[in-house]
């Protein structure tokens, strides 16, 4: 038996209210709010926040053998992006890392050929979705990632090792055009609602049935159904064809996070897993150029391994973010960058060299003295130890502010930078940029943890590095 | 083992020193040459006289050809160094040295920095490829820190430390307001500084150094040979330098509120020039007031002041132009502008004023009628991980 060992899902801090949309422009908006990434986020950073609350509540050393990532906008092309989350997880180098990339259905794509294949695999999902100031999209698309570690169950003891059992799965294909978009524009295009409706409703029900079929169910035995598209109209005609009981449908958060395509199926999936019981059926029907349906049924280790953060408590923590700022995150608005000069291009051999500080943020510690050397160091600033340490990951030691500062003249794809320096639980000192931050809300002695980010972008090459950001709930 | 100095073993007999400003018309070129030339005149000799000479420049060029060529040096050594914004007094230190070794009988050390070229605001480093982690504040963030540290540690009300900044900033426009040579030739008052706009942190545009162009030289010799070329020579008491390991940025037990590297290199400046109490025995300082948190630091790392008391020593006036010990009585960076290879040169300019009553009326400090002695220095990098010089000098030949 095949199944979930584990997941985790990671919606970004700030929101945008749509009501803000109509008071700028004089059109579009909406009611609610949706989830945006920030600045210095990309698919790529938001998976690895993702992943990282899948594997901290797998059973302790667990390694998957391979790792995958889907999306609709990867942060680059023709170079794969799921080296990076690797790298930021401190995977072994004989575990894969491949891109599931282009379509929205790539995600559940990923979660089938999981479920179906061999050995245990991370599928990390992510997107950012975002269109024309004052479009449809632009509301109604939110910024989330998940990650679903998928493998065996195994018997005995092991059989724990699933958290929710895997009790089948169908697809139903067909070419049609809804939503496209042609290689960097910067927004996809849709038909107009009612032909796509059409298409889809027929391929949901013959999806849904294939799966419940393959499951031995039918649908009065479904207790969470997620349906999710980014074909809104038509997922609403899904729920009515299918005849799901209205209080056995999870809150698709169109409210509060958006629609998070490519990341939604797992967004909304780790929203089941969350308040599930043992012993209890979802299922997750997903909407993208066909549909795919996949049935699961939670075991009695769902609720010692669910994450340390539930997407409820994710989305209950963010702070409000100007629409003008959105704007200009998202490249629709450009602002004057301060006079000083743009960062130069990262040194691709001196990255290289040191992939465990700028990606997985692992130090070293002096054998002899103790003393926690960040980034780390051959030679010890305390006694005369040279190549005698061991590396220390901090990347999940929380550390406290000792002093800080606002830099409004430094170049930062937004101003100002907020900085500080941080002592971190245990030992080891480094002066970093705070991120997830409003600059009044920054305290000597406040408590931070780390993320991964993209610092900046020079010559179409990311800069990847970590920063702190509030502990918060 | 150990750091003896050249006390009284070589003298600095003639100086230059180029009005620091944005010299659009003037290339680097040109304020070497400007420099080079006022310091050979007041020295009374040529550029064949001087045997070897050492450019200091931070990013205005590369190697002794910088120098060489404008110059027109025949067959000269020319040495390019470089130490962060010490890069003017580590000059001078290397010269003084070749000297005091016997290798040569005369050397110049010379500062430039050509910096307004750039188009960017504030001093920009030669990016060095990296692997993208290091952190890229700008210098006034960075010293930014130390105001609310100090603050904390001290038990100073903000509102209290806000003034003492202030005030340094405000004496530093008053004395450069007396200096022709100044970049920034207006008293500005310390509501003024007050009111700037923001830059980092509580520091507003007022904290910061100017941003200028210069070049400033002095030529040295055997202090026994000083007087066949003035009957006023300085003799070069001590010359330190701490390159910093860096470990501020990593090590908890750093708080922010003192710079050690600056305290070491003081207590090795001391040592060599044989002085026990800086506060009443020098008659002036030139220090690296970049922004004004960093001259208040130095105020104790210098032992000017006691630790928590510096603030108050500010607010006193003990460091006015007329008070117990001037500090920065040319107008210091604050008033003439930071060109890196240049900056500590021109405050051992300063000193070569005062110490031998040439300074205008309008700023010539009193102490010199009791006192012989005049420190410069010089600081380059950051809270945490800096290079720090300390030079000291004196008319009287010990």
């Amino acid at each position: 038996m095949r199944g979930i060992i584990s997941y985790g899902a990671y919606v970004p801090y700030r929101r945008l209210d749509r009501t803000a949309i109509r008071s700028f422009l004089g059109s579009g908006g909406g009611r609610g709010t949706r989830s945006v990434a920030s600045y210095d986020e990309d698919t790529t950073t938001m998976a690895v926040e993702a992943s990282r609350l899948a594997l901290r509540s797998a059973p302790s050393g667990t390694q998957p053998d391979a790792l995958w990532f889907a999306t609709v906008a990867p942060a680059y092309l023709d170079k794969t992006n799921a080296t990076a989350i690797h790298a930021a997880l401190r995977l072994d180098s004989d575990v894969l890392a491949a891109d599931f990339g282009g379509a929205a259905r790539s995600g559940v794509a990923a979660w089938r050929a999981a479920l179906e294949g061999t050995g245990s695999v991370l599928v990390a999902t992510a997107d950012i979705r975002t269109g024309l100031p004052g479009s449809a999209d632009e509301a109604a698309g939110g910024d989330a990632a998940s990650a679903l570690l998928i493998g065996e169950g195994g018997d005995g003891d092991e059989g724990g090792a699933l958290l929710a059992e895997h009790l089948g799965c169908a697809s139903a294909t067909s070419e049609f055009i809804d939503r496209w978009r042609t290689p960097g524009e910067n927004r996809s295009k849709q038909w107009e609602e009612r032909f796509g409706e059409l298409q889809y409703v027929p391929l949901a029900e013959q999806a849904w049935n294939g799966a419940l079929k393959r499951a031995e169910i039918t649908t009065a035995d479904v207790d969470l159904v997620a349906v999710t598209g980014l074909h809104s109209r038509a997922v609403r005609a899904t729920l009515r064809t299918l005849g799901v009981a209205e209080d056995r449908i999870i809150d698709d958060l169109s409210s509060t996070v958006g629609n998070s395509g490519t990341a939604h199926p797992g967004l909304l999936l780790a929203a089941a897993l969350d308040r599930a019981e043992p012993g209890q059926v979802i299922a997750v029907l997903s909407l993208a150029d066909g549909a795919d349906a996949f049935v699961f049924r939670a075991t009695d280790a769902l609720e010692a391994r669910r994450p340390a953060r539930t997407v409820a408590g994710q989305v209950a923590n963010g702070a409000d973010l100007p629409y003008a700022k959105f704007l200009s995150w998202r490249g629709m608005l450009t602002l004057e960058p301060p006079r000083r000069p743009e960062p130069a291009r990262v040194s691709a051999s001196a990255a290289a060299r040191s992939t465990a500080w700028k990606y997985a943020f692992v130090g070293s510690r002096d054998r002899t003295s103790g003393a926690v050397h960040l980034p780390p160091a051959r030679v010890s600033m305390v006694g005369d130890a040279v190549d005698d340490m061991e590396p220390i990951p901090m990347a999940d030691t929380e550390g406290t502010i000792v002093t800080y500062t606002v830099d409004r003249l430094a170049y930062s794809p937004s101003p100002p930078v907020i900085f500080a320096v941080v002592d971190f639980d245990g030992g080891g000192r480094l002066p970093i940029e705070l991120t997830d931050i409003d600059e009044t809300d920054v305290a000597i002695g406040g408590r931070v943890e780390m993320t991964f980010r993209r610092l900046n972008t020079a010559d179409g090459i990311h800069n990847y590095f970590w920063k702190a950001r509030p502990v918060r709930g | 083992m150990g750091s003896h100095g050249i006390k009284d073993k070589v003298a600095i007999i003639g100086m230059g020193c180029t009005p620091f400003t944005e010299a659009f018309g003037k290339s680097t070129d040109d304020l070497l040459i400007d420099a080079a030339q006022e310091a050979f005149a007041s020295a009374g000799v040529d550029k064949h006289t001087v045997d070897a000479y050492w450019l200091g420049t931070a990013q205005s060029g590369m190697s002794g050809i910088t120098l060489a060529k404008p110059l027109q040096l025949h067959g000269k050594p020319v040495t390019r160094v470089e130490n962060f914004c010490a890069t003017g007094s580590e000059a001078l230190r290397q010269a003084s040295y070749a000297v005091a070794s016997g290798a040569y009988d005369m050397a110049m050390a010379i500062g430039v920095e050509k910096v307004k070229d750039s188009g960017f605001q504030g001093l920009n480093a030669f990016p060095i490829p990296n692997d993208g982690t290091a952190r890229t504040l700008t210098a006034a963030a960075m010293f930014s820190m130390v105001a609310p540290a100090y603050a904390k540690k001290f038990g100073v009300d903000e509102a209290q430390l806000r003034e003492a900044l202030a005030h340094i900033a405000s004496k530093n426009h008053y004395n450069g307001a007396r200096n022709p040579r100044a970049q920034f030739r207006r008293e500005v008052s310390a509501e003024q500084v007050c009111a700037a706009p923001p830059v980092a942190g509580m520091l507003g545009v007022f904290d910061c150094a100017g941003v200028a162009d210069g070049a400033a030289a002095a030529i040295v010799v055997r202090a026994e040979d000083a007087e066949r070329y003035t009957d006023k020579p300085l003799y070069v008491k001590a010359l330190s330098f701490v390159a910093g390991n860096g470990s501020g940025l990593l090590d908890p037990d750093y708080d922010y509120t003192t710079f050690p590297e600056i305290v070491a290199c003081a207590r090795d400046a001391y040592a060599q020039a044989g002085v026990t109490d800086p506060r009443h025995q020098l008659a002036m300082a030139e220090v690296h007031d970049c922004f004004t948190p960093t001259e208040l630091v130095l105020m104790e790392d210098l032992g000017f002041a006691d630790r928590g008391t510096a603030w108050k020593e500010v607010l006193a006036g003990t460091f006015d132009l007329h008070g117990e010990l001037p500090v920065n009585p040319d107008g210091g960076l604050k008033s003439f502008g930071h060109p890196v290879g240049a900056s500590g040169l021109r405050m051992m300019f300063e000193a070569w004023l005062q110490l031998r009553g040439e300074a205008p009326p309008e700023r010539q400090i009193e102490t010199i009628a009791e006192r012989h002695l005049a420190l410069t220095h010089n600081l380059g990098g950051y809270p945490g991980e800096m290079v720090s010089f300390v030079g000291i000098v004196g008319t009287e030949r010990g």
